[in-house]
């Protein structure tokens, strides 16, 4: 019946803690966010300017050029995130923290989607326009986006936690997530080929939603075992 | 010279074989020249040890 | 027998060990090899379908058994090295990834080749192992990269040991994704799985089998080089060196 005991802050104050915190980092300096960007905008004009601008052509390859695009925006903002907490010393402030790493990790992780992601899923039915994309195509175009990047940002933050402080490390990350995000752009870009086909695309969709749930539960672990390692 | 021929495919599968002969002799080369280097170099550096001492 | 392998665990034993192994592994390796060439080349009987280019199976099957056998010990290796500490673990993975990458190799481009008369054309992204395998070379390289990259030793040990525990996740993943694709748009010829007459299966099996012994001698011999460079300054090597026989 002494004082009453300190209760420890649950997991998920820590997690919206750090979510808040790189989203107002993001917020000041909103280049994070638009960098990204302008570079899915830039890659999904440089492909017509290549090879042409047909209407055909453009239908055709449209989900394709769209995904590829979203993927390479995604793993350039991904060297950054766990870059300038290295840089600072705050990442080794979370390796001793009394919350769970990869709870932590999560928090950062969405964040990160929150500020590269989920943008590009809202530009995509602008930059799908120009390839000449049905309304009801865009709208499963969006749906693989918002599954897809949700994916390539959980899978993402493994291979920059394994990257972080390298020297080079940037193009060692994107060797390293290549072959991690390659199950995401087939099934993401080809369910969007199969509803542009007027074909069934249930299956795609199911897939990345179960990926993206598999990633969700067990990347922030792979994350923090990473990031452990690389700090030692 | 049937054999050589193999039912004109004679280049894919003689080259594959070929291919397969060479990779293997590489890599089996590449690793004793590294192990004979990495004997060589701990050698040295423990004999220089040894003579200062 | 415990105590045997328990001993081999530790880097002295295991260097004297793997010496042994090269020779016996590596000889009734290459004799299988021997055999299993000339039976493949000159023995069996020609493939309906395909004829006599059928037989670059005999050695793309088993390159390809050994591309996806090595990432398993870079795997299972990296697994045991970061549970239960095992530095000889760490090195299994770290000799095995130049090998691994090497039969990656091998039966892209063999495959590559025997697409060509097969299906016209020297590459075929509908082939779902094709394309796997193709990611399984990146997955080599990326590893072998990071190992590089990293100074610390432990650090490269351990690090490259949760890459490869994903990566194996990942192969599987992709696996499955590409043949989904594949299958997607139908049409692509996949390598025919088909039954097999005895006497074109019987080479397969001794080149199996033979590649396998070979793959077993070079890693062993890729091991002892590891050994030595990670305990080259423990007392153990320091005698084996300065003693007469020195081996090699």
């Amino acid at each position: 019946m002494g004082a009453p005991i300190p209760q420890q802050p649950g997991i998920f104050v820590g997690l919206i803690a750090i979510a808040r915190r790189d989203l107002l980092l993001a917020w000041k300096r909103p280049g994070d966010v638009l960098n990204p960007l302008f570079f899915f905008a830039m890659v999904c004009t440089l492909f017509p300017l290549a090879v042409g601008p047909s209407a055909e052509q453009l239908t055709f390859s449209g989900p394709g050029v769209l995904w590829v695009a979203a993927l390479l925006s995604t793993l350039l903002s991904l060297n950054g995130l766990f870059m300038s907490d290295h840089e600072d010393g705050s990442l080794d402030q979370l390796l001793v923290s009394p919350q769970p790493l990869p709870v932590l990790v999560l928090g950062k992780t969405i964040a990160h989607w929150i500020i590269s992601g989920l943008p590009l899923v809202l530009i995509s039915p602008l930059l799908a326009m120009t390839y000449r994309m049905p309304a009801d195509v865009m709208g499963v175009l969006m749906l693989t986006l918002l599954l897809g990047t949700v994916c390539l940002s959980l899978l993402g933050s493994i291979g920059a936690a394994l990257t972080v402080g390298l020297h080079r490390g940037t193009a060692l990350l994107s060797l390293l997530i290549l072959p991690l995000a390659m199950p995401v752009l087939l099934l993401g870009a080809n369910t969007v080929s199969l509803a542009a086909g007027n074909e069934v695309y249930a299956t795609g969709i199911w897939a990345l939603g179960a990926y993206a749930v598999a990633a969700l539960s067990l990347a922030p672990y792979a994350t923090a075992a990473a990031l452990r390692i690389s700090n030692e | 010279m049937d054999a050589l021929a193999m039912g004109n495919y004679g280049p894919y599968v003689w080259s594959c074989f070929a291919l397969a002969f060479i990779i293997v002799v590489f890599v089996e080369w590449r690793s004793r020249v590294r192990h004979h280097r990495v004997y060589r170099d701990i050698e040295v550096q423990i004999k220089a040890l040894e003579d200062r001492q | 027998m415990w105590t045997f392998f328990h001993k081999l665990a530790s880097p002295p034993h295991f260097y004297r060990f793997a010496a042994t192994l090269i020779p016996w592994f590596g000889i009734p390796g290459l004799i299988l090899i021997a055999y299993g060439a000339y039976a493949g080349l000159f023995v069996a009987s020609v493939d309906y379908q395909q004829g006599d280019a059928f037989r670059i199976i005999y050695v793309h099957v088993p390159a390809a058994y050994l591309s996806m056998m090595a990432y398993m010990m870079m795997a299972v290796g990296g697994g045991i090295g970061l549970i239960w500490r095992l530095k000889l673990a760490h090195a299994v993975g770290a000799a095995a990834a130049p090998l691994g990458a090497a039969f990656t190799f091998l039966a892209l481009v063999t495959g590559s080749i025997w697409g060509r008369p097969m299906w016209g054309t020297w590459w075929e992204w509908g082939d779902p192992r094709l394309t796997s395998e193709l990611i399984l070379l990146f997955l080599y390289f990326g590893y072998m990269a990071l190992r590089s990259s990293i100074d610390d030793t432990a650090k490269a040990d351990k690090a490259s040991a949760v890459l490869a525990l994903v990566g194996v996740v990942n192969v599987v993943i992709v696996h499955f994704s590409v043949e989904w694709w594949s299958s997607l748009h139908q049409g692509q010829t996949v390598f025919k799985k088909g039954t097999m007459d005895a006497d074109m299966r019987i080479p397969l099996f001794a080149m199996l089998i033979g590649f396998t012994l070979i793959f077993g001698a070079m890693l062993a011999r890729r091991i002892r080089t590891e050994i030595l460079y990670r305990e080259r300054r423990t007392r153990w090597v320091k005698e084996l060196v300065l003693s007469p026989e020195g081996d090699k």
